[in-house]
């Protein structure tokens, strides 16, 4: 198997994805609102991806 | 008193016949609980899901765990890991069958991929929580 080579923000981005839609329909109780919480999810992740990286970029000056 | 007595009581458990297959299946094939229950469109989406964060993780060249002690922060993380793996059903099974293990490396890809088999099985154990509740009825 050839090996995936990815940055951080395309695995994390992936990663966000995925975990999103996973998230979106465990957790209620209809259409309408899985895809709501999905979408709210994977914003945050993307908001938290962003954050957490300028933190960083900050940080090591 | 009685009403709210009533209301905060837990639903009885249903037997387990009705809810121990569909959980089962659900952990071997993400997403087949919800299959075997009629949730045609969630299952293949979790099936999707679950699946393709656990082969990225393999292409990644992620590392599985195994059941190793040691100091109790490195057992916790080893068995951890080697939960969260398990949890992934037949893919993990046909990944350790098929010699798709790998050593553990350094480097951002390694460590990402293994964070996504960890996490496939992790999302595993949700679909199977839902599929009990499903099964349940105590969700749609």
């Amino acid at each position: 198997m050839t090996k995936m080579n990815l940055t951080h923000f395309e695995a994390a981005f992936l990663f966000a994805l995925l975990a999103s839609v996973v998230l979106g329909i465990v957790t209620k109780n209809n259409d309408r609102e899985r895809l709501r919480y999905g979408a709210y999810c994977f914003a945050y992740f993307l908001v938290a991806l962003f954050g957490i990286a300028w933190v960083m970029k900050l940080g090591h000056g | 008193m009685a009403t709210t007595a009533k209301a905060i009581a837990k639903p009885a458990l249903p037997p387990i016949g009705v809810w121990l297959p569909p959980v089962l299946v659900s952990w071997l094939i993400p997403g087949g609980g919800h299959f075997l229950l009629k949730r045609r469109g969630r299952a293949a989406l979790l099936l999707a899901a679950i699946s393709l964060m656990f082969l990225l993780g393999l292409m990644m060249r992620g590392a599985m765990f195994t059941p190793k002690g040691g100091d109790p922060l490195t057992t916790l993380i080893n068995y951890g890991g080697f939960v969260g793996d398990l949890a992934s059903g037949a893919l993990y099974l046909l990944a350790m069958m098929l010699g798709y293990t790998q050593p553990d490396a350094a480097g951002h890809v390694h460590d990402y991929g293994t964070k996504f088999l960890v996490s496939a099985g992790l999302l595993n154990i949700l679909a199977m929580v839902d599929t009990f509740e499903i099964a349940a009825k105590r969700k749609s």
